[in-house]
């Protein structure tokens, strides 16, 4: 079994609209200038319902994260396997997994840099995870 | 509202705790419910508020065979509990109804009559945090701790630490679950869980339940029990999602709710004798004890390792040996109330000597709600 894929949202389309092109959307306020996550069509600062979509620059770092060590039958994971909140670089945090780097407490050191690279899940869903920063283009 | 104007006249747990293979949720929260009412001395027919979680109060109610003119089905995780105390205290205080059950039940081992619940893939979590494969709390509830280390130094000695110190309580109550002394080593040696988290670093899952009667501080003294006094109370709500705290190191629905009950007490912490800080994980304690002020930031697991929570310490601590050994059904809340409300009447099994003041503080969800009750033994 794969593992278990969101199910967009009106509200929240344009994010898996952007992950499938490529593209990791973020939302900014254009009354405050407040950047944010998970997408909604106001801002959580003011309220203001005049927001913009863009895209956002992919660097992140490490911010806090588990390794999930029990059996996972069935759930599209191998643990063990890390579970990680990463801090983008316009603020907004979000949970994902770190891919490409061992799933070791010696090899995932926090505020290491990161950047997102999609996951095709399938022809909808393409997840943003991320890898140590400076690897490959994929 | 005025400290002291609504007390707790009956407190009960359910007649087993641990495995209850026999007995549903529904029967988990009438078997805590008739404790209750034979402990404050009143048949179903004497109560005319009902506040529950996990299980509809429209359940409850007819289950048991009440009338009710006032209900609360708040449902914000585990300290629900000290939110329907708050709740009720108003609905009281306000004339909205008299006397109030507050019931919990939960099959949390056995699963008996229990559904399952299950993320919609549509939800915000179901979107955004589902997908990356978390197992439910402890890998959830956890994901905050690893900042919290590097950014305050907490060792994972420290962490485990937690987990020591409460066992030792948990080894002078005859109805905890775990009560064999540990060390740690012995925690830090125990099955990996979810890096940094180890076995015994997580709470236990078990069946059971307790409810609470609450009535005016006036017809208090007509009961059977010494009656605990309502001093102040707290609630908060922060975020669905753990991984969108606004800071993983610090709670902002535990320092609203904190510090709204010790407002409304007008207590200060030097005057708090006993404290109960729920505790799903090693780390709760920590969290609890800095958000509600006891210690300042980044002190908690030196203040817990120098032993002022143990036995003999300043700030007995999780003194029925908490979700990490005592019990914890999944909404663990009303038994940090219940063993609150057991030190103030002084008939606890691991009793702090001429206990007056005492706070449950309680966690909903990953760090989701909180909510906090400020207990007393006598009107201020």
């Amino acid at each position: 079994m794969p593992r278990p894929l969101p199910q967009p949202t009106p509200e929240t389309q344009h994010f898996w609209d952007g992950t499938r092109a490529g593209e990791l959307r973020l939302q900014r306020c254009a009354r405050c200038a407040h950047v944010y996550f998970p997408p909604r069509p106001f801002c959580p600062k003011c309220a203001s319902r005049e927001v913009a979509v863009f895209a956002a620059s992919g660097h992140a770092t490490l911010h806090s994260y588990v390794i999930h060590h029990r059996a996972a039958p069935d759930s599209g994971f191998e643990p063990p396997y890390a579970i990680a909140i990463v801090e983008l670089a316009e603020g907004p945090r979000m949970l994902t997994n770190v891919v490409e780097c061992p799933q070791t407490p010696e090899a995932l050191v926090l505020d290491m840099p990161l950047e997102v690279v999609f996951a095709p899940c399938s022809d909808e869903i393409h997840l943003p995870l991320f890898r140590p920063a400076g690897g490959s283009e994929p | 509202m005025k400290p002291g104007r609504i007390a707790i006249v009956g407190a009960a747990e359910t007649t087993e705790m641990g495995r209850i293979p026999d007995v549903s949720v529904l029967q988990l929260h009438a078997d805590a419910a008739l404790n209750t009412l034979a402990d404050a001395g009143l048949t179903p027919a004497d109560i005319d508020g009902v506040a529950t979680a996990g299980e509809s109060p429209t359940a409850v109610a007819w289950y048991l065979g009440i009338t009710p003119t006032w209900v609360d089905g708040t449902s914000v995780g585990g300290c629900s509990f000290m939110l329907h105390v708050r709740h009720a205290a108003a609905a009281i205080e306000t004339g909205l109804c008299h006397t109030v059950l507050v019931t919990h039940g939960e099959s949390g081992r056995s699963r008996v009559g229990a559904g399952r619940r299950a993320m919609a893939p549509s939800s915000l979590q179901g979107q955004f945090e589902i997908p990356y494969g978390p197992m439910g709390p402890p890998t959830l509830f956890t994901l905050p701790v690893l900042r919290y280390m590097k950014d305050f130094g907490l060792t994972e000695e420290k962490l485990a630490n937690v987990a020591v110190v409460q066992r030792e309580w948990a080894g002078r109550n005859p109805r905890a679950s775990f009560r064999d002394p540990i060390s740690v080593d012995d925690v830090l040696g125990s099955r990996m869980i979810a890096y940094p988290f180890r076995l015994l670093m997580c709470c236990l899952v078990t069946d059971g339940g307790g409810a609470l009667i609450l009535t005016s501080a006036e017809r208090a003294r007509d009961f059977p029990r010494k009656p605990v006094y309502v001093l102040g109370t707290g609630e908060s709500v922060e975020t669905p999602m753990v991984s969108q705290m606004q800071d993983l190191t610090t709670s902002r629905a535990f320092r609203v709710s904190g510090r709204l009950a010790f407002e409304e007490a007008g207590i200060r912490h030097d005057d708090v004798d006993h404290l109960m800080i729920y505790d799903a994980f090693a780390h709760l304690p920590i969290y609890g004890l800095e958000d509600l002020g006891f210690v300042g930031r980044g002190e908690a697991g030196d203040f817990i390792w120098e032993r002022n929570t143990a036995r003999g310490g300043r700030l007995p601590c999780n003194t029925n040996g908490g979700g990490l050994s005592y019990m914890h059904s999944g909404m663990y809340g009303m038994y940090a109330l219940q063993e609150s409300v057991r030190q103030l009447r002084g008939v606890a099994p691991a009793q702090v000597p001429d206990a007056k003041v005492s706070v449950a503080h309680g966690v909903g969800g990953m760090f989701g709600a909180s909510g906090t009750i400020v207990l007393g033994s006598e009107v201020p």
